[in-house]
């Protein structure tokens, strides 16, 4: 259980807890209408579905603040449909079912560090580095000849994640990859 | 919130600022009102139910409102006054509250809500004309006029129209505030402003009731591009009447855990003498606001509140 708090406490960016999930307040607006009472409007995203909606306080009611916590975890290995995790400060072991992963799983290679957002102490989320680099285990050679700027080809990375890659990539070559896009970036120098 | 304001652009909002309340002060020179000047500091702020006086040292307040003071004049016998003068709110924050705010009041002696809503028009209309040519006067898509009609509904039309229903004498605070807020105020007042009249009479803690139709105050706000501009009324000047409200006030803040204020009696008996009368507070930030196009009222202001009682730091693991 999170902090409480006061409706003159909410604001943008602050999470809370409702009726037992996590939620971001994505807009608030503070209306005081005449000689009316104070009235705190909130669009609120629930961070596990995603769902938004507008809710409007009032004075005197109470709100937890949702028990939020970032914690880095070490990728180590995928079992079946399971991906398992260690804490990197406790060395606690967790798995995750690959639909609770979600993209991630396009980047996910052993060792890789990833921050966990836990809610509760349960996983809820995942944010990756910004870049990770990734060896390719699969790619035509590009068509000689082609040298049209820009031109790119599919290559399966070793995560089984398919992209698209400059016709030089060859096989065996390792990318740098941007995970908020997905996208190509460089070739990693062996 | 803007944090970090140009400062080309916030010489502009002063200017402006600056240009429009020079304006405001000729306009009621011209007209014979007197400026004037009350305390900020004060023992027995308005017993009002939702609005929060900042405690100052020795038992005194700082101002929510200057109208106790106003009201004492117009009881001596002074007929045209206004001021400009900060005034202050705890717990008031947002794109259009400022803690720490500037009112606009003006009274007229033998006048009522009407008289006001025509100083309204003279006045906006005055300020539009006299700064069009460097204040661009929008809110978002909407270029702002004021020549031509201006709206009025009662508040009945106005929720019968916007929100469905009918508020009566006694309507429940919670949903009249809430509907107000999130049906009726965002169609008011665009592109002229647009005046709200008749509040039901269980709102209107200063002002008199309709004679005929004592359901209703006279009371009135004007909005302008869904922003509440001011907020005027005949004068109630019955100090039984009015010793009666300010008490069932000051019951109301005891029974929500507020403080209880003490009972303004000077001011109270100074209605004896008090004729009949309207007085009206304007938001002049938001006027500055409105004029500018500024989309936060920190914008124009010269400088934003200091921060207090910042929300605590969220506790983190030692590893986190």
């Amino acid at each position: 259980m999170g902090t409480t708090l006061t409706a003159g406490d909410l604001r943008k960016g602050l999470k809370l807890e409702i009726d037992g999930e996590p939620y971001l307040i994505v807009d608030f607006e503070f209306s005081k209408p005449g000689k009316g009472q104070a009235l705190y409007r909130c669009r609120l995203k629930n961070m596990i579905t995603g769902i938004q909606f507008d809710r409007t306080y009032r004075s005197g009611e109470k709100f937890w603040s949702a028990d939020l916590e970032e914690q880095d975890m070490q990728f180590l290995y995928k079992q079946g449909d399971h991906y398992h995790f260690m804490n990197t400060s406790t060395y606690e072991q967790i798995e995750l079912p690959s639909e609770q992963v979600g993209d991630a799983t396009n980047y996910l290679i052993e060792n890789l560090v990833v921050s966990m957002l836990l809610f509760q102490g349960r996983p809820i989320g995942i944010n990756l580095p910004n870049f990770v680099e990734l060896k390719v285990v699969q790619s035509d050679p590009g068509l000689k000849g082609d040298t049209a700027s820009g031109a790119t080809k599919p290559a399966t990375l070793e995560t089984g994640f398919v992209i698209q890659v400059p016709l030089f990539i060859e096989e065996g070559e390792v990318l740098k990859i941007d995970t908020r896009t997905g996208s190509y970036v460089e070739r990693v120098k062996a | 919130m803007k944090d970090h304001i140009e400062p080309a652009e916030k010489r502009f909002f002063l200017e402006l600022r600056s240009r429009l309340i020079h304006t405001v002060r000729s306009f009621f020179h011209d007209q014979g009102f007197l400026e004037i000047q009350t305390p900020l500091l004060t023992t027995a702020p308005a017993p009002e139910p939702h609005i929060e006086a900042i405690a100052a040292a020795q038992g005194r307040f700082l101002i929510t409102s200057p109208e106790l003071y106003m009201k004492r004049l117009l009881a001596a016998g002074y007929e045209r006054i206004f001021q400009i003068t900060p005034v202050f709110r705890a717990g008031e924050r947002g794109r259009y509250h400022h803690p720490e705010f500037s009112l606009l009041e003006w009274y007229r002696a033998n006048a009522d809500y009407r008289d006001l809503q025509k100083d309204c028009a003279d006045l906006l209309r005055t300020l539009h004309r006299r700064t069009a040519h460097t204040a661009p006067w929008r809110r978002g898509d909407t270029r702002l006029e004021v020549d031509g009609d201006w709206l009025r509904y009662t508040v009945r039309e106005a929720f019968l129209k916007f929100a469905g229903w009918e508020p009566g004498p006694d309507v429940d605070l919670d949903r009249f505030d809430v509907d107000l807020v999130e049906k009726v105020e965002p169609h008011l007042g665009f592109p002229r402003p647009c005046i709200l009249e008749d509040y039901p009479a269980n709102q209107a803690a200063l002002a008199r009731l309709k004679p005929g139709n004592p359901s209703v105050a006279e009371r009135f706000e004007l909005y302008w591009a869904g922003i509440e501009l001011a907020n005027g009324y005949s004068e109630l000047n019955d100090p039984e009447e009015q010793r009666t409200r300010f008490e069932d006030a000051i019951e109301k803040r005891r029974k929500a855990g507020l403080l209880p204020y003490p009972l303004p009696h000077t001011f109270l008996e100074s209605l004896e003498h008090l004729p009949p009368s309207a007085g009206i507070a304007l938001g002049v930030d938001r006027l500055v606001m409105l004029a500018s196009g500024a989309g936060h009222i920190d914008q124009v202001v010269a400088f934003p509140p200091d921060p207090v009682d910042p929300p605590a730091v969220e506790a983190r693991s030692p590893h986190g």
